[in-house]
């Protein structure tokens, strides 16, 4: 794995964008060669800066969310320098029986935070629909997408602070698909506040991309900031591969990056943290020189 | 094209890098039309999948609704009271020449007239959509003749009127069928009025106070009855006393029917309402504060004289005055000056501004789902008319 370590959670956000707008860019894609790219939602409950339907910002306080990176990878696109034009986006997750208009939606995220903001094609965008009649058909058809559109070339993701990436609560098998999830009770409660407390309203189930569908990715980037996260990260890295913190899995893929801030890594060894400080120099030249768009168009 | 299967073919506009009043902020959003409606983008985009077929940019302008004015007697020449055979072609001028004032709905406004008048023009008046082509017509604003003398106004007195005995036959004989009519100002201390208020309030018609000399008592009786708007507030009206506020102790009494929002008329040109009296009343009931022009046909006839009908009038900038006087003979601000007026003079909010002129008037004629709001599904057209309206950079 690549070990990317930055001081604060604005330089973790930006050199995840930068990472991946360069991805993207020597990628080349055209309308032969899509660039895939799955996408992690911002959970609110960590959220900085969201933004609702209403336009009003939610201040949450820091958290491991993409929201600093969504934002970067607007603002390169709005300055001419990325485009989204070939890039098929695949979501990891979505509640069930929310309506997809609610304002705690991740297709309410993803429309406010992200795709409202860019050039993408809406046929280009997948989230899975938590209102689908047969919910398992709705994940099966979405395990089939990633096939069509021939597999996911990056998957971007976060981890919670019991280690799970997507909705892989503790326990969930490491070769997992995508499939329907029962929330554990301490996301049921922490969501409840954006549900007016009443704990009825909260979606109890999700849908959520497996395991082994991320492990499928070519190339694999975990976000993770906050002092809240370092536990899990140590143990997704520094303890053996288990399904009580399924972020371990991707030490057995070939190319994953994890980046960080400083607080994310105070439960991890300090040699493992000089370790990978001292390749900065060497993990930097993957965003340095940062690609533009503007120069392939001369 | 409005709804149905047309709808969904038609093209699809979005408007960028501009504000949009929506839910009473100034947010920095995009807004979206389709088929003479607004369009909510999030489902274009998750249920249709489709794109904008056309971007425009707007430079960062404020994208408001159309200006509603409730109270207009003509403008650029046109009488509205004046019973000719053509009355059809004047509504379309004015409705055409008030579009560039930001106004998109409007309730032509008849003075105290006698009979006959009503019967000829009122049917030439009918409720219209408004376009490309002009402000649309919302329905006539009756104002008069059953006020009281003492406070006419303008109004020609012989042709003032209380109710008889059938006071709502009465009315009917007046003014002929009311299929067209939206607004009727009335006294309510005249006898029998609350039946006709009832009656009117029935009929969907909105009943307002004005030209009275009806103690706050009245007035608040009339409220119960089916009354929702104040036209012109100060104006032809007892003066505000501290043991009987009159009429314009409507917009604090507490006696009226819970949840019931009185509206009031007001004339902000910077010469009929002093801006002391604006900010008293704004502040004592923003939320219903209605911006109407209360325009005369010296409306946008530009500086130097006029005749109109039987006067001659003087307009000098902002004011008319009767030729030869300095008596006032009416209001010939238009409604996106009396939006800025309102603006300066009572130190609100850009939102609010914008929203006496447009969601308010909308609500008071209940409205509000279609006009006045540019929330998902309210009307819209092409350029400046209908539903929304690019305002100057500098409001």
């Amino acid at each position: 794995m690549k070990l990317i370590i930055l001081d604060h959670y604005s330089q973790a956000s930006e050199w995840a964008a930068k990472y991946i707008r360069n991805r993207i860019i020597q990628f080349n894609p055209g309308p032969e060669k899509y660039f895939t790219l799955g996408l992690p939602t911002g959970a609110f409950l960590d959220g900085e800066g969201a933004v609702d339907r209403s336009g009003e910002s939610r201040q949450q306080g820091p958290g491991s969310t993409p929201l600093g990176c969504y934002k970067k990878l607007i603002e390169y696109y709005k300055n001419g320098d990325l485009s989204f034009k070939y890039v098929k986006t695949f979501n990891m997750d979505e509640y069930v029986g929310l309506p997809r208009d609610h304002p705690e939606s991740y297709h309410s995220f993803m429309w406010n935070n992200f795709f409202k903001h860019i050039d993408i094609h809406p046929e280009n965008t997948h989230i899975l629909d938590g209102n689908a009649v047969d919910l398992q058909a709705e994940c099966d058809a979405f395990e089939e997408k990633i096939k069509a559109a021939g597999g996911i070339e990056l998957f971007v993701g976060g981890i919670g602070p019991d280690g799970h990436i997507a909705f892989n609560e503790p326990g969930s098998s490491l070769v997992s698909r995508t499939r329907v999830k029962t929330l554990a009770m301490d996301t049921i409660l922490a969501n409840a506040r954006f549900f007016d407390g009443e704990l009825t309203k909260v979606p109890t189930m999700a849908l959520t991309v497996g395991v082994g569908t991320v492990m499928d990715a070519r190339e694999v980037m975990i976000l993770i900031t906050g002092a809240h996260k370092a536990f899990a990260l140590y143990k997704a890295i520094e303890e053996g591969v288990n399904h009580m913190w399924t972020v371990s899995a991707f030490q057995q893929h070939p190319r994953t990056v994890f980046v960080c801030d400083e607080d994310a890594t105070l439960e991890l060894k300090v040699k493992t943290v000089k370790y990978f400080k001292g390749l900065m120099l060497v993990h930097n030249k993957l965003v340095d020189p940062l690609y533009s768009i503007k120069e392939k168009e001369t | 094209m409005r709804g149905g299967q047309g709808a969904a073919e038609a093209r699809v506009l979005q408007f960028t890098n501009c504000r949009i009043l929506r839910g009473g902020k100034l947010l920095r959003e995009d807004l979206w039309v389709r088929g003479g409606r607004i369009l909510d983008p999030e489902k274009l985009f998750f249920e249709e999948r489709r794109v904008a077929d056309e971007r425009r940019d707007c430079g960062g302008r404020i994208l408001a609704p159309g200006f509603i004015d409730v109270q207009i007697n003509g403008g650029f020449g046109v009488d509205f009271s004046q019973a000719t055979e053509d009355v059809g072609s004047g509504v379309a001028l004015v409705a055409r020449r008030i579009l560039s004032h930001g106004v998109t709905s409007f309730c032509p406004t008849l003075v105290t007239s006698p009979p006959e008048v009503y019967h000829k023009v009122v049917p030439q008046i009918p409720v219209k959509s408004g376009g490309p082509h002009g402000a649309g017509v919302l329905g006539l604003h009756l104002e008069g003749p059953f006020i009281s003398r003492e406070k006419r106004g303008a109004h020609p007195e012989a042709h003032l009127r209380s109710f008889e005995a059938n006071a709502f036959q009465d009315l009917l004989a007046t003014y002929g069928p009311l299929d067209n009519v939206r607004i009727v100002t009335l006294a309510p201390e005249l006898g029998h009025s609350h039946e006709v208020i009832r009656e009117l309030t029935t009929r969907g018609i909105c009943v307002s106070l004005g030209h009275s000399v009806a103690d706050l008592r009245a007035a608040e009786d009339a409220v119960w009855s089916g009354a929702t708007f104040i036209t012109h507030l100060f104006n032809a009206m007892l003066p505000f006393h501290h043991r009987d506020p009159g009429i314009v102790g409507l917009l604090t009494s507490d006696r009226l029917p819970a949840g019931r929002c009185i509206f009031y008329g007001m004339i902000a040109d910077g010469t009929h309402t002093n801006p002391a009296a604006l900010r008293i009343a704004h502040r004592a009931h923003p939320q219903g504060l209605v911006l109407v022009t209360d325009a005369i046909p010296a409306l946008g006839l530009g500086n130097g004289r006029h005749t109109l009908g039987q006067q001659e009038v003087e307009v000098d900038g902002l004011t008319a005055y009767v030729a030869g006087t300095k008596t006032l003979s009416g209001s010939i601000a238009p409604m996106d000056v009396c939006v800025r007026h309102f603006l300066q003079a009572t130190g609100c909010s850009v939102e609010s501004a914008l929203e006496a002129a447009s969601l308010h008037p909308a609500q008071l004629l209940g409205l509000e789902k279609s006009k006045g709001t540019l929330d998902f599904g309210a009307d819209a057209g092409e350029g400046a008319s209908q539903g929304y309206w690019a305002a100057w950079p500098y409001l």
